[in-house]
Protein backbone atom coordinates (compact mmCIF):
# COMPACT_ATOMS: atom_id res chain seq x y z
CA UNK A 1 0.00 0.00 0.00
CA UNK A 2 1.37 3.38 -1.03
CA UNK A 3 0.83 6.27 1.39
CA UNK A 4 1.18 9.91 0.35
CA UNK A 5 1.34 12.88 2.72
CA UNK A 6 0.78 16.52 1.81
CA UNK A 7 1.20 20.01 3.32
CA UNK A 8 1.58 20.11 7.14
CA UNK A 9 0.83 16.40 7.46
CA UNK A 10 3.91 15.75 5.31
CA UNK A 11 5.96 18.28 7.34
CA UNK A 12 4.98 16.66 10.64
CA UNK A 13 5.51 13.05 9.56
CA UNK A 14 8.76 14.05 7.89
CA UNK A 15 8.39 12.15 4.61
CA UNK A 16 6.26 12.66 1.48
CA UNK A 17 5.46 9.04 0.76
CA UNK A 18 6.12 5.47 1.83
CA UNK A 19 5.21 1.90 1.04
CA UNK A 20 3.59 0.05 3.96
CA UNK A 21 2.19 -3.41 4.70
CA UNK A 22 -0.33 -2.80 7.51
CA UNK A 23 -1.48 -5.62 9.83
CA UNK A 24 -4.64 -7.59 9.04
CA UNK A 25 -6.86 -5.52 11.34
CA UNK A 26 -6.39 -2.52 9.03
CA UNK A 27 -9.38 -2.83 6.71
CA UNK A 28 -10.63 0.76 6.44
CA UNK A 29 -9.23 4.28 6.19
CA UNK A 30 -10.16 4.79 9.85
CA UNK A 31 -8.29 1.72 11.11
CA UNK A 32 -5.36 2.66 8.86
CA UNK A 33 -5.14 6.07 10.57
CA UNK A 34 -5.34 4.37 14.01
CA UNK A 35 -2.45 2.09 13.07
CA UNK A 36 -0.41 4.94 11.56
CA UNK A 37 -0.84 7.09 14.68
CA UNK A 38 0.72 4.25 16.73
CA UNK A 39 3.87 4.13 14.59
CA UNK A 40 5.69 6.98 16.32
CA UNK A 41 5.38 10.44 17.88
CA UNK A 42 5.66 12.16 14.48
CA UNK A 43 2.69 10.18 13.16
CA UNK A 44 0.72 10.71 16.38
CA UNK A 45 1.33 14.46 16.17
CA UNK A 46 0.40 14.68 12.47
CA UNK A 47 -2.86 12.76 13.05
CA UNK A 48 -3.78 14.38 16.38
CA UNK A 49 -6.49 16.59 14.91
CA UNK A 50 -8.14 13.64 13.19
CA UNK A 51 -11.28 15.59 12.26
CA UNK A 52 -9.37 17.85 9.86
CA UNK A 53 -7.40 15.08 8.13
CA UNK A 54 -8.81 14.52 4.63
CA UNK A 55 -8.31 11.17 2.95
CA UNK A 56 -8.30 9.96 -0.63
CA UNK A 57 -8.07 6.37 -1.86
CA UNK A 58 -6.84 6.00 -5.42
CA UNK A 59 -7.25 9.78 -5.87
CA UNK A 60 -10.92 9.96 -4.84
CA UNK A 61 -12.14 11.57 -1.60
CA UNK A 62 -13.35 8.95 0.88
CA UNK A 63 -14.79 8.73 4.42
CA UNK A 64 -13.10 6.88 7.30
CA UNK A 65 -15.25 3.78 6.80
CA UNK A 66 -14.03 3.33 3.22
CA UNK A 67 -12.18 0.01 2.75
CA UNK A 68 -8.43 -0.10 2.01
CA UNK A 69 -6.39 -2.96 0.61
CA UNK A 70 -2.89 -3.75 -0.53
CA UNK A 71 -2.16 -2.01 -3.80
CA UNK A 72 -4.22 1.08 -2.92
CA UNK A 73 -2.78 4.59 -3.09
CA UNK A 74 -3.92 6.33 0.09
CA UNK A 75 -3.33 10.06 0.57
CA UNK A 76 -3.60 12.05 3.81
CA UNK A 77 -3.83 15.82 3.70
CA UNK A 78 -5.32 18.88 5.43
CA UNK A 79 -8.30 20.83 4.00
CA UNK A 80 -7.32 22.26 0.62
CA UNK A 81 -6.37 25.93 0.16
CA UNK A 82 -5.91 26.45 -3.59
CA UNK A 83 -7.62 28.88 -5.93
CA UNK B 1 -9.96 22.00 -20.75
CA UNK B 2 -7.82 21.85 -17.64
CA UNK B 3 -4.15 22.67 -17.17
CA UNK B 4 -1.93 22.38 -14.09
CA UNK B 5 1.35 24.17 -14.64
CA UNK B 6 4.22 26.02 -13.04
CA UNK B 7 4.46 28.78 -15.64
CA UNK B 8 2.31 31.91 -15.98
CA UNK B 9 -0.49 32.18 -18.55
CA UNK B 10 -1.57 34.89 -21.00
CA UNK B 11 -5.11 35.92 -20.05
CA UNK B 12 -5.90 37.58 -23.38
CA UNK B 13 -4.71 34.64 -25.47
CA UNK B 14 -6.50 32.10 -23.29
CA UNK B 15 -9.83 33.95 -23.35
CA UNK B 16 -9.61 34.56 -27.10
CA UNK B 17 -9.00 30.86 -27.71
CA UNK B 18 -12.21 29.92 -25.83
CA UNK B 19 -14.46 31.25 -28.59
CA UNK B 20 -12.03 30.91 -31.48
CA UNK B 21 -14.07 30.01 -34.59
CA UNK B 22 -17.24 29.33 -32.58
CA UNK B 23 -19.79 31.99 -33.42
CA UNK B 24 -22.47 30.46 -31.20
CA UNK B 25 -20.63 31.87 -28.17
CA UNK B 26 -22.37 35.01 -26.93
CA UNK B 27 -20.29 35.68 -23.85
CA UNK B 28 -17.25 34.64 -21.87
CA UNK B 29 -17.01 34.92 -18.08
CA UNK B 30 -13.69 34.68 -16.27
CA UNK B 31 -12.15 34.68 -12.82
CA UNK B 32 -8.47 35.32 -12.22
CA UNK B 33 -7.01 34.59 -8.79
CA UNK B 34 -3.88 36.47 -7.67
CA UNK B 35 -1.38 36.08 -4.84
CA UNK B 36 -2.30 38.64 -2.20
CA UNK B 37 0.45 40.09 -0.01
CA UNK B 38 -0.58 38.96 3.48
CA UNK B 39 2.39 40.40 5.38
CA UNK B 40 1.22 43.25 7.65
CA UNK B 41 4.33 45.39 7.14
CA UNK B 42 4.28 45.12 3.36
CA UNK B 43 7.44 42.98 3.36
CA UNK B 44 7.60 40.81 0.28
CA UNK B 45 6.12 37.44 1.18
CA UNK B 46 6.20 34.76 -1.46
CA UNK B 47 4.21 31.56 -1.33
CA UNK B 48 4.60 28.01 -2.47
CA UNK B 49 1.67 26.06 -3.86
CA UNK B 50 1.88 22.32 -3.39
CA UNK B 51 -0.51 19.90 -5.09
CA UNK B 52 -1.26 16.22 -5.53
CA UNK B 53 -0.26 15.37 -9.11
CA UNK B 54 -2.77 12.97 -10.60
CA UNK B 55 -5.59 13.67 -8.16
CA UNK B 56 -5.48 17.39 -9.00
CA UNK B 57 -6.12 16.73 -12.68
CA UNK B 58 -8.78 14.15 -11.84
CA UNK B 59 -10.65 16.51 -9.50
CA UNK B 60 -10.45 19.50 -11.85
CA UNK B 61 -11.73 17.37 -14.74
CA UNK B 62 -14.62 16.15 -12.57
CA UNK B 63 -15.51 19.71 -11.52
CA UNK B 64 -15.40 20.88 -15.14
CA UNK B 65 -17.58 17.95 -16.25
CA UNK B 66 -20.10 18.86 -13.54
CA UNK B 67 -20.25 22.47 -14.81
CA UNK B 68 -20.74 21.22 -18.37
CA UNK B 69 -23.57 19.00 -17.11
CA UNK B 70 -25.34 21.82 -15.26
CA UNK B 71 -24.98 24.69 -17.73
CA UNK B 72 -25.04 24.90 -21.54
CA UNK B 73 -21.38 25.77 -22.09
CA UNK B 74 -19.62 25.94 -25.45
CA UNK B 75 -16.23 25.81 -23.77
CA UNK B 76 -14.59 26.03 -20.38
CA UNK B 77 -11.05 26.37 -19.11
CA UNK B 78 -9.32 25.91 -15.76
CA UNK B 79 -5.63 26.76 -15.42
CA UNK B 80 -4.08 26.37 -11.96
CA UNK B 81 -0.44 27.08 -11.19
CA UNK B 82 1.79 25.45 -8.57
CA UNK B 83 5.26 26.11 -7.21
CA UNK B 84 6.73 29.36 -5.90
CA UNK B 85 4.69 32.52 -6.52
CA UNK B 86 5.15 36.16 -5.50
CA UNK B 87 2.50 38.75 -4.52
CA UNK B 88 0.64 39.92 -7.61
CA UNK B 89 1.31 36.70 -9.52
CA UNK B 90 -1.62 34.96 -11.17
CA UNK B 91 -2.56 31.64 -9.51
CA UNK B 92 -5.69 30.50 -11.27
CA UNK B 93 -7.81 31.24 -14.33
CA UNK B 94 -11.35 29.96 -14.69
CA UNK B 95 -13.27 30.86 -17.85
CA UNK B 96 -16.55 29.77 -19.36
CA UNK B 97 -18.08 30.45 -22.77
CA UNK B 98 -21.79 30.18 -23.47
CA UNK B 99 -24.48 31.52 -25.77
CA UNK B 100 -25.82 33.63 -22.91
CA UNK B 101 -24.25 35.53 -20.04
CA UNK B 102 -26.19 33.92 -17.20
CA UNK B 103 -24.89 30.42 -17.90
CA UNK B 104 -21.34 31.70 -18.36
CA UNK B 105 -21.37 33.80 -15.16
CA UNK B 106 -22.99 31.13 -12.99
CA UNK B 107 -20.79 28.31 -14.27
CA UNK B 108 -17.68 30.43 -13.70
CA UNK B 109 -18.68 31.13 -10.08
CA UNK B 110 -19.48 27.47 -9.56
CA UNK B 111 -16.11 26.36 -10.93
CA UNK B 112 -14.01 28.61 -8.68
CA UNK B 113 -16.14 27.89 -5.60
CA UNK B 114 -15.90 24.13 -6.06
CA UNK B 115 -12.25 24.26 -7.04
CA UNK B 116 -11.40 26.05 -3.78
CA UNK B 117 -12.85 23.25 -1.65
CA UNK B 118 -12.12 20.16 -3.79
CA UNK B 119 -8.92 20.62 -5.81
CA UNK B 120 -5.95 19.28 -3.78
CA UNK B 121 -3.73 22.39 -3.56
CA UNK B 122 -2.12 23.78 -0.40
CA UNK B 123 -0.59 27.23 0.10
CA UNK B 124 2.48 27.80 2.25
CA UNK B 125 3.27 31.45 2.92
CA UNK B 126 6.81 32.69 3.51
CA UNK B 127 6.37 35.72 5.75
CA UNK B 128 8.78 37.70 7.87
CA UNK B 129 7.98 35.36 10.79
CA UNK B 130 8.85 32.25 8.79
CA UNK B 131 6.87 29.84 6.66
CA UNK B 132 3.40 28.64 7.59
CA UNK B 133 0.63 26.63 5.93
CA UNK B 134 -2.48 28.66 5.09
CA UNK B 135 -5.60 27.49 6.93
CA UNK B 136 -8.76 26.60 5.04
CA UNK B 137 -11.63 29.09 5.45
CA UNK B 138 -15.13 28.06 6.45
CA UNK B 139 -16.42 30.85 4.19
CA UNK B 140 -15.03 28.87 1.24
CA UNK B 141 -17.02 25.83 2.34
CA UNK B 142 -20.14 28.00 2.58
CA UNK B 143 -19.51 29.40 -0.91
CA UNK B 144 -19.21 25.88 -2.34
CA UNK B 145 -22.23 24.69 -0.37
CA UNK B 146 -24.59 27.03 -2.19
CA UNK B 147 -23.99 24.97 -5.34
CA UNK B 148 -24.74 21.68 -3.58
CA UNK B 149 -28.05 21.24 -5.38
CA UNK B 150 -27.88 21.03 -9.17
CA UNK B 151 -29.92 23.89 -10.60
CA UNK B 152 -29.11 23.87 -14.28
CA UNK B 153 -31.71 25.73 -16.33
CA UNK B 154 -34.58 23.47 -17.30
CA UNK B 155 -33.23 20.58 -15.33
CA UNK B 156 -34.84 19.01 -12.30
CA UNK B 157 -32.55 18.16 -9.43
CA UNK B 158 -32.00 14.38 -9.52
CA UNK B 159 -33.09 12.62 -6.33
CA UNK B 160 -30.35 14.10 -4.19
CA UNK B 161 -30.94 14.96 -0.57
CA UNK B 162 -32.31 18.45 -0.19
CA UNK B 163 -30.37 20.80 2.06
Amino acid sequence: MKLLYFAWIRSKIGIAEEEVAPPAEVTTVGTLLDWLASRGPNYAEALKARAVVKTAVNQEYVDPDHPVQLGDEVALFPPVTGG
Amino acid sequence: MIRVQQEDFDIGAELARLSDGDHSVGGIASFIGLVRDMTPDGAIGSMTLEHYPGMTEKQLAAIEAEAQRRWPLQASLIIHRYGRLAPGDRIVLVATASAHRQAALEACAFLIDWLKTKAPFWKMEDGTAGAHWVEAKTSDDAAAERWARPEAPGEKAPGKKQG
